[in-house]
Formats: structure tokens, sequence, C-alpha cells
């Protein structure tokens, strides 16, 4: 538990967070592997969970039909993946696959969503940082759909 | 080593500057579905030197004329080098040509990107799409004189893998272990792609350089750049630290027919690199 | 000789038509055609604008007769000297196809001698300042330096003001100060008595003048030519502060007055046709139709058409807000960082001949005076 701590206080996306809940939070963490091509979760899923990448490389994918799967986004080092987790009906939208071998902290979120009932504040010092990474991903999303790459004739 | 790579804009020989020299076509490669990248020699006496970021104006007989970014390696301006994307008629007709076909060239033009200046520093080069084509000469240049800067990192954006310019020469640069090489596509299919999905800009955070010893080169659509400038302003680059390269309607590359102007500037002569705090009063103007 | 001032009667006028001629000069100036005074080529005297004069206002040009013979009572109409050095239509080169090849065939032919009669003050620094963009940068226009450098230069200076002048306020007028061969005041005394007070610029000018009837001015003559110009001083039409008028127009490229003005301009491209320093041109290349021959042209173009800025996807500048904020940031502000001086002479004809009687003094006005009230 102890190494975790200083993980995760190392970390910058917990970085300034009151060691007290950083104490907190590791109580909902554990180290995990994913095998390259290993699948973390999938469309559906419930969102149980969210991950801090530590090395590694995730792509999230869409599956359609006759087109078969798209990579939507890739996500490696000091990421953070997983924010339905937060946000109601806690469903993943995406698959989410190991493009090689990958170390992560995986968060239980119904543990980690309980802790946030009893302290409030730290509630609101996760939704600080997830609705950063929220509108990061949403600008990014955005950008992409300018199709800046594109002719527009 | 004295490096006196300027921009050359003084014919050795008096050549009228709104007349064409031929250039024949040696050779023709095809990098996606509408760019091509021609090797040129020149038929008649011309002024080739050129420094990276510079431009010709390229004719095609009875079609006219339009601006491309010089793609060669400055080192060797014998080969005149030219990526050429089909957007209209002209590109669209030069896409066609073949080996033996001829094309009319006039120039170098414009300003250059500061590889001299920036010897002692760190370099990043952040472009996306075709943006590339432009950025090349700096890059071979920087690599010819590697010794002379610290980090050296590129980061690539483009729609999908098969968009992507210069290929097997992105892959070769990232086998060189002096190098940094991200690159990144808007969306992908995972059998043919193992490397990052997303916009360029998320490259920027894990880019190896110190902003405060640093000189980034930024070529793109103008949303690229926009963004990019601020990812590089968040990682503490300064304004006078970023060179970007911008594009406006061209006809004489001379400064007369006053339709590159950008604010008070040419982009034909003042341009088309622009260190970024010289132009910031109107960049993200809207129809400026 | 040069500064040296003469007097040369009206009835000996012409000889200085024929003395520029016999130097091969091709004598250019005004004349009346179509309900406007133009810059044309005239042979004589008698192809001036005899007895004329113009009222001007915005929108508005009109001919009046005055009720004398004067040979220069007017102002300026909607030509400039521009149409003779920097021509709006001109074939640059043609090519023809050689095998897979091609093979230019220079213009060769030899540039024209012009002989400008009749320029105003202002103009003569809209000459200057389109010597400053076709001469004086990194690259050279040959075309314009040819024809400038053989150009012979007969000044009037303006004893009357028009409708809309306000060379005073841009310090261009309106006394010829300097860039002619030879500068006129014309004078008519109540007695009838029609003369010339006739400044020598140049050596070109002093030779000329040798071959036209002339005297000595008295400081009586002089006194009068100067006390006719600096009655023009005071019916300057309109007027255009240009106090800061860089940075007054960098710091409100995003001010509502643009899109006022964008709800009555037309775009027509009228201003920059008539603009003596307006310089912008398009490049067109164009075949015949077997092919086989090739010929590059090169035009009058204007800032107000959508081509003018089209990139691939469309035209940066496409609405007409733009165009006109481009038109008129360009011609008083940028164009001081390009060139070191105002690209505005003050000479009226935008406003005279804009059809929505669009005022560039009355626009630089309401920005000007909008951010006083917020002060």
């Amino acid at each position: 538990m102890e190494t975790l701590e200083r993980l995760l206080s190392e970390h910058p996306f917990f970085k300034g967070l009151d060691p007290r809940y950083i104490q907190l939070i590791a109580g909902c963490a554990r180290e995990v592997t994913f095998k390259a091509g290993e699948f973390i979760f999938r469309e559906g899923d419930a969102a149980s969970h969210f991950w801090l990448i530590r090395n590694g490389k995730i792509s999230l994918e869409v599956f359609a039909p006759g087109r078969g799967p798209i990579m939507i986004e890739t996500l490696s080092d000091s990421d953070v993946m997983g924010w339905s987790w937060a946000v109601p009906p806690y469903r993943k939208q995406y698959d989410a696959r190991a493009l090689e071998l990958t170390r992560a902290l995986e968060f239980d979120a119904l543990c980690i969503r309980g802790k946030c009932e009893e302290e409030p504040r730290l509630g609101y010092e996760l939704f600080k940082r997830f609705s950063q990474i929220i509108g990061q991903r949403l600008q990014a999303t955005r950008m992409r759909l300018l199709d800046i790459y594109g002719t527009h004739a | 080593m004295v490096l006196t790579l300027r921009p050359q804009t003084t014919p050795a020989v008096h050549i009228d500057p709104m007349m064409p020299t031929p250039f024949r076509v040696q050779r023709v490669r095809r990098e996606t579905s509408d760019t091509f990248t021609l090797e040129l020699e020149a038929l008649a006496p011309a002024v080739r030197a050129f420094a990276p970021g510079q431009f010709n104006m390229v004719y095609l007989f009875g079609v006219g004329e339009v601006p491309i970014s010089i793609s060669g390696d400055p080192s060797r301006p014998e080969i005149l080098v030219h990526t050429v994307r089909a957007v209209g008629p002209v590109t669209t007709a030069i896409c066609k040509l073949k080996r033996g076909d001829i094309l009319g060239v006039r120039g170098p033009f414009g300003s250059c990107w500061p590889v001299v200046e920036a010897a002692g520093n760190d370099i990043v080069v952040i472009t996306g799409g075709v943006g590339l084509a432009p950025l090349r000469p700096a890059i071979y240049y920087v690599l010819a004189h590697r010794g002379e800067y610290g980090r050296v990192a590129l980061l690539y954006g483009a729609r999908t893998p098969g968009d992507m310019l210069y290929r097997k020469e992105l892959e070769a640069w990232r086998g060189q272990f002096d190098l940094q090489v991200d690159v990144t596509v808007d969306a992908a299919k995972p059998d043919e792609w193992r490397g990052n999905v997303g916009v360029v800009t998320t490259l920027i955070p894990r880019a190896h350089f110190d902003p405060h010893h640093v000189t980034a080169l930024v070529c793109g659509p103008e949303i690229m750049m926009r963004f990019t400038i601020l990812e590089l302003q968040k990682r503490g680059l300064r304004d006078d630290q970023i060179y970007i390269s911008m594009e406006r309607n061209m006809k004489c590359a001379i400064g007369f027919c006053g339709r590159c102007q950008y604010g008070p500037n040419f982009i034909c002569k003042d341009g088309p690199v622009f260190r970024f705090d010289t132009v910031k009063a109107v960049f993200g103007k809207r129809e400026i | 000789m040069i500064g040296e001032k003469v007097v040369v009667e009206r009835q000996d006028f012409q000889k200085l038509f024929d003395a520029l001629r016999q130097r091969g000069y091709q004598t250019v100036g005004p004349t009346v055609r179509q309900g406007a005074i133009v810059y044309d080529q005239i042979a004589s005297v008698e192809a001036l604008p005899i007895g004329w004069t113009d009222e001007q206002d915005g929108g508005t040009y009109r001919l009046k007769k005055r009720d004398d013979q004067a040979l220069f009572g007017y102002v300026v109409g909607p030509h400039s000297w521009k149409k003779f050095l920097h021509p709006p239509l001109l074939s640059l080169w043609k090519a023809k196809k050689n095998g897979k090849g091609f093979e230019i065939v220079p213009d060769n032919s030899d540039p024209p001698q012009y002989a400008f009669i009749g320029v105003r003050s202002c103009e003569l620094h809209a000459i200057a300042i389109q010597d400053r963009v076709f001469t004086n940068g990194k690259y050279v226009d040959p075309i314009y330096k040819a024809r400038r450098e053989r150009a012979f230069i007969v000044a009037v200076n303006c004893v009357q003001a028009g409708g809309t002048c306000f060379c005073l306020s841009m310090k261009t007028g309106p006394k010829a100060i300097s860039g002619f061969d030879l500068a006129l005041t014309e004078i008519i005394v109540d007695n009838g008595r029609h003369y010339f007070v006739v400044e020598v610029g140049t050596e070109q000018g002093a030779s000329v003048l040798q071959k036209v009837p002339n005297k000595k001015a008295q400081p009586s003559d002089v006194a009068n030519a100067d006390e006719r110009v600096q009655q023009a001083t005071q019916q300057m039409g309109r007027h255009l502060d240009t106090t800061d008028i860089q940075d007054l127009l960098y710091r409100n490229l995003e001010h509502p007055r643009w899109d006022e003005v964008a709800t009555r301009c037309l775009n027509c491209t009228n201003c920059t046709m008539v603009c003596p320093t307006c310089f912008c041109t398009t490049v067109e290349d164009v075949t015949d139709l077997t092919g086989q021959e090739a010929e590059r042209v090169r035009k009058w173009d204007s800032c107000f058409t959508m081509d003018f800025s089209y990139v691939h996807g469309g035209s940066v500048r496409a609405s007409p807000k733009a165009r006109y904020r481009q038109w008129m940031t360009h011609k008083l502000a940028s164009w001081i960082d390009q060139f070191g001086t105002s690209g505005c002479v003050g000479c009226g004809r935008c406003i005279t001949w804009c059809p929505a009687a669009i005022d560039i003094t009355e626009e630089v006005r309401a920005i000007r005076e909008s951010e006083l009230s917020k002060a």
C-alpha cells in the first residue's frame, strides 16, 4: 500500500491532492498488467473501473459493421483512461485493447464512488481533475471533426 | 563551420522574375491518393540553391501556375523536388505528369526556416498533412548538421495512415537513435496501424525538449497551427521561439500583385516562414 | 536653370506640345470624354478641357462650363497616370509548345515614352508612391521602371480644390514641390491676360522650355501664382485626421463600423480602379484552342473581388466587410509599414466615384470618434 500511495502522489494527475485522500484512493487501487492484444473492456461493459497507464499503449476502438474495428484514440504513458465511471449510466462506450504490454494502476470505481459519497471534498477534487480529462478529449475530438487535412474544395 | 544558408533571391543569371525556366520531370513518386512527389532537373541555367522553407512558382504550359514549397535536400539542389497535392486544376494536371514531361519553374522565393540561427537549441518540428513537405528540407539540414543541435523531435499528424507523406523516410528517421519521431493519425484500422491515434497536439506534452532552449517549426492547416501554438505556450515556449509557415493566394511571388498580403506582410517576401511574434497581432483574426 | 521661374503666354502654350512631340514624346493629358475629364493622348492645346470645371462630391461628378477659358480649371477625374505607367492590361510573354517543352518569347517592343501634361501635386505623390512599390524593393518591375524613366512630367499647381479633395490633410499638395520636369500655375487676369508661371524642375525641363517662348518671371507674377495656390488650401472639400492613424486602425480591426460600412459597400471595385496608388494585379495564363500557344497576361485586379484572396477551399476574405476593411487598412495603415508612406494622397477619387458615396475620411472619423466617446 505504501508504494501505491507514493506512486499516486508522484503522478501529475493527483498532484496537490491531500495525502489523506491519496490514502483513501490507494485503498481502491491495485497494479495490473495487460498483455499485447488483450481487451481491457468492451463497449457496453459496466464502467466499474478507471486506469492510470504507467507504461504501454492502449487503443480505444469502435466496431462498425462492414468497416471492422476503427481506432479512435490511443492512450499511453501517464494517460488517464476511463471517465464514464463518473457519469451515469456508468457504461463503457468503446472497446479498449492493449497494443503492447501495458502496466497500469486500476481503480475500483464503486469503491471510489463510495468514498466520494462519504467525503464530498474528495469527490470535488476528483471532479476537477476528471472534468479536465473530459474537456481535453472533447477538444481533441472536435479538432478531428474539422477534418483539417481535407481539401474542402 | 560557417553555415551560410540564406534565402536565395538574387539570381546569379539575370532572369526576368516573371519568366519560368523549363525543368524536366525525372521521377514521379506517389505519396498518397492525391499527392505526388516530382523530382525535376533544369533544362536551362537557373538558380537552384534554396533555403529550407522557400517555394517556387511552378508553371504548366497552357494550364497555369501555382506556388509550391521546395521539398528536397538543400545540400543537393541540382535535383529540384516538389510534393504536390491535387486540389485545383493546375495541381491536378501537375499530378498527372510523367517522366520526361516539362514544367516551368520560377524562384526560389520567400523566407526560410531558421535552421542556422537555431544552432545550439533543441528543435521540435510539428506538422500535419502536406505540411511536412515544406519542412522536409529543414529536417534534412538539421540531420546533416546533427551535432549543432540538442534534442530533435518530429511530431507528425495525418488523417489516416494512407495519407502520410514520405512514409519510408519517416520510418528510417524513427530508426535513428538521436531523433524522436512521433506520428499520429485521426483514425485508423488496427490491422494497418500500430502507432498513435489522436490529433497531433496530443503528442506535444510528450515531446522531448527543453522549453527554455528550443526552436519550434510548425507547418500545417491554420487550425492545426493555432492549437499547436497553444500547446507549445502551455509548455513554456515564448512567441519568438515558434516559427510558422503561412499560405495565401499568390500570382507573382515578387510582391507586386498584392494578393498574398497578410496584415502588413507579403507572404511571398516577408514569409512564408514567420516568427510567430511578428504575426501574432493578425494570426487567428477572422478573414485577415 | 533648375528652380528658375519663367512666364509663358497662353498663345505660346501649343509650342510646349510641339517641343515635346518633336523629341519623340507621346503627349498625354486631360480631355473631355463622355461627360468626364479623362487622361488620353492629346496632340494640341485644343484637346484640353478648355473652359470646363468639375463639381465633385460623394458619388457625384459633373462637368460644368466655366466663365473663363482656363486650360486646367478642374481637379482630377476617374483616370490617373498609373494607366500609363502601370498599364491595366499587359502581355508579359508568349510561349510556343516545343515537343514536350515550350519556348518563351519575351516582349521586346520599345517602352512608350510619355509626356504627362497636367499632373497635380497629389498625383506627383501618387507616382512617387508607386515608384517605391515598383522600384525600391527586392524586385523591380521592369515595365514600370522603363516607362517611368522615360516619362516627362509637366505638373500643374491647383488654384482651386475639388469637392472631395483633402491633399492638405495628407500633406501632398496643393503645391507641386518636386518630382516634375516643369510645373505650371495658370493665371487669368481680369483684363484678359492669360499666362503661366512655369517653374523648372530638371535639366530636361529646362531643355524643353528652350523651345517655348518665355521670359523671366517677375516677383509679382510669382506672388500672383503663390496666392492662387494658397486659395486652394482654403477650399478643401474633405479633411482626414492622420494622427496615430496606423494604430487607430490596427487596434480597431473588429470595430462594428466595418459591419456598418459593409451594408453600403457593393464591392464594385470602383475605388481601387480610380485610386492612383492601388496597384494590385492578377496574372492569367491563357492558351489558344489548339494548345500550341500560350500567353501570360497581367491585368489590374482589386482586393474587393472574391478571387483575390482565394486559397483552395474558398476565399479568405469572403465577406464584403473583410474586403472593405482590407482596402482601407492597407491604404492608410499597413502601407506605411510596407513602404514608409501613407498609400493615400487625398485626391478624393474614391469618394467621388463610389456609387454608394462611401467616404474614407468619414469612415476614419467614425472610428476615431467612437473611441473618444468611450474615453
